[in-house]
């Protein structure tokens, strides 16, 4: 599996160095978001002294880890694939000696880690650096406790294997050609919602919350944010990972079960 | 009464060199280096009315960029221009409302929907009045046997069909200038002779002027009474298909069918050496044919065949003129050869260079 | 007059192609409506936590929101070819267009007319709707006639953002998301009132990009509300004009742009 993925992730990062002014572009479009998110939720949090389940501080953090990290969230689905999938060279994949779930899943890897490598420090050193020097030291992404930031890192990666599984199930669906356009249209809505990538998931009403924690999408971004401000102790790190690990199983699992029926029915009908 | 007149036309381009390396990009982007590329240097022509000119030339050679300027697309750098009386990039809208323009590499027509539907969606746009539309609809679906093809999504049109209907969607508004721009790249011989057909019939009855650019010689010798020919900026010759020959070669070419191919090589010498005075070449020979190039002025062509007939049993023979890709290719050589006599080794590099470079993105490489 | 009647001409062809395509067209309209749905689940929690943001209510936000969303989905409806200029470009339809006895501007208005956008206009007009019958508001024709005004100034500032954004396109060789910053950045920020953001952000959309003049103060006129800005009423009313003007400065620039791809023909 490490032959495929690096081979994709590098050919993807040489795409992405192309359009790097795409990407400069990028960043500031996310930073400019980055702002008007942060002003809303100042202006509500200055509209209530009860005391919130986030203080103001830890969500500027949770708002820029978000738009820092948005690449890896599974919020849309591949256009390489969609187009591979509507000129039929879908089937051409089956000829490759390699597992095909594996393939796919690489591909999605490349997919969700290549632009974040490229836009994730940029963004954090400005909102970790700059901000405070422009005079906003309140909207800052705060630097996490050393050990926070450890088990961010841990957090992080089951996240971003989870994000894939999620992906690579969508990219399956797509398979069903204009029921996959309806899935993935229903995805985007879903994620956006559940993963605290639109409001952070604590500010949800409690009941809702607890239920939100629980499923899939609490661990490709709020989870590990949550870890990473300190708002989920190092001590229930286990906890965290142990939701994000088994979510992966199952969805992998799924989506193994799933990719070769797509396959043989696009074959079948003739691509 | 001219209907197009150029004078020294110049349009130049400048092109962003790229650095090479991460590191050039990023320099790049501060601050770019252009080169300069001279598309027209200096081009003059008129054209009267009804007239069916070939303009033609290798890619890069500014073929395209005069079809712009002529059809009021880009402004050139300096120089006259004025079709019909007005200049195009001035007055664009009422120069334009005159004008018919066809990209063999690109329909005009709306991809997902019927040619007829397209039709009228073309008709509002040229503020064509419902009668005269009516009309023009009518003779040209007859002209182009369209028929058929009216309701069906241009996406499942052939090439060829598409082809008809992009010709009538060019003509609906009764443009007196017609700009046809490789009109039968891609076709089936069928469909090319059908769109040569019409076009030849489109000048004869209703005097419709057209400039046909085209890498297709059949094309040229099908339909055009006269030929401009560019290359790198300039025009190379100007003039009917029979002077352009007469400038570049008066080589003729005699092909005779042996009954005894193997005869040819017993030549006496004597005969040889005449006839190498006489500057007769063999320039082909495929089993028992062979083929002779001469000059009618220093051998007249009787004279030849009577001494080809005198010695060998000849089967059949024919007469004709050197196909005219070479007289052009000759014509491109001299001038290269010129360029490169004027200025020595740079010289010719820019003229890669002009050749090769994207100064005209829409000209399609060679098919 | 005769522009006009060639739009709808042009819409008209537009929505017979896309309905080719029915099942898609229905299934993306339906996936738009339910994205920007969960948008409003996501401020309603915030409502449901916070009770208000700065006096301002849900009610009173939902008037927004529908504004701004209404309005920008039918500028991104009638957009299409500003949008995908940059690839329109890069084909060389510019020079068909440019063939053609017609406005570059109406041909590329003509380009397409989006149906899927529907799905987004329906979100915003419920939430609008949910607005109008939850807030008190006197209404009378000048009222209704500032609605209709707000709106159409909201569409004329979006569309002159399209513009701008088509129009660098002349430029630089490729699309950039630039100005998808100022457009969607614009769309969320319109969904709050503007008296909640900083002066900067304020003067922004204000006095460079006059979203806030076409949403927020007529917004206010309507609700009735003393603007904590300290706007006059007669600027609140008077505001919405500000999105024609840009829009014309906006094609103003446009037709700089395409003297210089005429001049440079590249």
């Amino acid at each position: 599996m490490r032959g495929p993925y690096l081979a994709i992730v590098s050919a993807r990062f040489r795409m992405l160095l192309q359009y790097r002014a795409a990407a400069l572009a990028g960043l500031w479009t996310q930073i400019f978001f980055g702002f008007v998110l942060i002003m809303v939720y100042e202006a509500f949090y200055r509209s209530t002294d009860r005391p919130q389940p986030l203080a103001f501080p830890e969500l500027a953090s949770y708002v820029w880890l978000g738009q820092a990290l948005l690449a890896t969230l599974p919020w849309n689905a591949d256009p390489e694939i969609r187009a591979m999938v509507r000129s039929g060279a879908v089937s051409y994949e089956l000829c490759r000696p390699v597992d095909l779930y594996s393939l796919w899943f690489s591909r999605a890897l490349a997919w969700r880690t290549a632009p974040t490598l490229l836009r994730s420090v940029p963004m954090a050193v400005f909102a970790m650096a700059l901000l405070p020097w422009l005079g906003l030291p309140e909207w800052r992404l705060a630097p996490p406790a050393p050990l926070a930031g450890l088990c961010f890192a841990l957090a992080l990666a089951a996240a971003i294997a989870l994000s894939c599984a999620i992906s690579t199930l969508v990219h399956i669906s797509l398979l069903w050609t204009v029921a996959g356009e309806g899935i993935v249209m229903l995805l985007t809505a879903v994620v956006s919602l559940c993963s605290g990538l639109l409001i952070p998931l604590p500010l949800f009403p409690d009941a809702v919350y607890a239920v939100l924690r629980w499923l899939p999408f609490a661990g490709v971004a709020d989870l590990p944010y949550r870890v990473y401000i300190g708002s989920v102790p190092p001590d229930e790190l286990w906890l965290v990972l142990a939701r994000q690990i088994a979510w992966t199983i199952v969805l992998v699992a799924l989506g193994r079960h799933l990719i070769g029926r797509g396959i043989r029915r696009l074959v079948v009908q003739g691509g | 009464m001219p209907q197009i007149v150029v004078e020294d036309l110049v349009k130049a381009y400048r092109i962003a060199e790229r650095r090479p390396g991460l590191w050039g990009a990023v320099r790049g982007l501060a601050r770019r280096r252009y080169r300069t590329i001279r598309a027209l240097d200096g081009i003059s022509f008129s054209i009267d009315a009804g007239e069916l000119v070939g303009y033609i030339g290798p890619n890069g050679a500014g073929k395209s960029t005069t079809v712009k300027v002529l059809a009021g697309i880009i402004v050139p750098d300096a120089g006259r221009c004025e079709v019909r009386g007005r200049v195009p990039w001035k007055q664009r809208i009422e120069h334009v409302a005159e004008l018919g323009v066809v990209f063999g590499q690109r329909t005009q027509l709306w991809w997902d929907l019927p040619v007829i539907e397209s039709f009228e969606l073309l008709r509002d746009i040229y503020r064509v009045p419902q009668p005269s539309y009516a009309r023009a609809r009518d003779e040209l679906i007859a002209a182009l046997e369209l028929e058929a093809l009216l309701d069906v999504p241009v996406r499942q049109l052939s090439l060829g069909q598409r082809m008809r209907c992009d010709l009538a969607a060019a003509l609906l508004h009764a443009p007196q200038i017609l700009f046809l721009d490789e009109p039968t790249i891609g076709l089936d011989a069928v469909s090319k002779l059908a769109v040569r057909d019409f076009v030849k019939r489109l000048r004869r009855e209703r005097g419709v002027t057209v400039v046909l650019t085209t890498h297709d010689m059949d094309d040229i010798e099908a339909l055009c009474t006269r030929v401009i020919v560019i290359g790198a900026g300039k025009i190379l010759s100007d003039g009917s298909l029979a002077e352009l020959r007469a400038r570049v070669t008066r080589e003729r070419w005699l092909t005779v069918d042996l009954d005894d191919g193997a005869a040819w090589t017993d030549e006496p010498e004597a005969e040889a050496a005449a006839e190498a005075a006489a500057e007769v070449k063999v320039i082909r020979r495929e089993g028992s044919r062979v083929c002779l190039a001469f000059d009618p002025q220093r051998i007249p062509p009787a004279e030849l065949i009577r001494r080809v007939t005198s010695r060998h049993a000849v089967r059949d023979l024919f007469v004709e003129n050197p196909p005219i890709e070479l007289i052009i290719a000759r014509l491109y050589e001299a001038q290269a050869q010129q360029a490169a006599a004027a200025a020595p080794a740079p010289a010719t590099d820019a003229n890669a260079a002009r050749t090769s470079a994207c100064a005209e993105p829409a000209e399609p490489s060679e098919p | 007059m005769h522009g006009l009647r060639l739009y709808f001409r042009y819409a008209a062809v537009s929505l017979r192609s896309q309905l080719q395509y029915r099942a898609s067209v229905v299934m993306q309209s339906l996936g738009i409506f339910l994205i920007t749905g969960v948008e409003m689940l996501a401020i309603w929690a915030l409502f449901d936590r916070f009770g208000t943001v700065r006096g301002w209510t849900l009610p009173e936000v939902a008037l927004f929101y529908g504004m701004i969303s209404v309005s920008w989905s039918l500028c991104d409806a009638m957009a299409r070819g500003f949008d995908v200029f940059g690839t329109l470009i890069k084909e060389g339809e510019l020079d068909r267009l440019l063939l053609r006895p017609r406005s570059t501007v109406l041909q590329l208005l003509g380009h397409e007319l989006t149906i899927r956008r529907i799905g987004r206009f329906a979100q915003g007009a419920a939430v609008l709707g949910y607005a109008l019958s939850s807030l008190d508001i006197a209404w009378s024709v000048p009222k209704v006639l500032l609605l209709a005004a707000s709106i159409t100034g909201a569409v004329c500032t979006f569309l002159g953002l399209v513009v701008l954004q088509a129009t660098t396109a002349f430029w630089t060789t490729e699309t950039l998301e630039v100005w998808n910053a100022f457009t969607y950045g614009g769309v969320t920020m319109g969904q709050y009132p503007l008296p909640i953001y900083r002066w900067w952000f304020r003067g922004l959309f204000t006095y460079v990009i006059p979203l806030g003049c076409a949403i927020y103060l007529p917004g206010v006129a309507l609700l009735g509300r003393e603007d904590p800005l300290g706007t006059p009423v007669v600027a609140q009313w008077l505001a919405p004009l500000a999105g024609p003007a840009f829009l014309v400065l906006a094609l103003a620039a446009w037709r700089v742009g395409v003297r210089y791809y005429r001049s440079t023909g590249s």
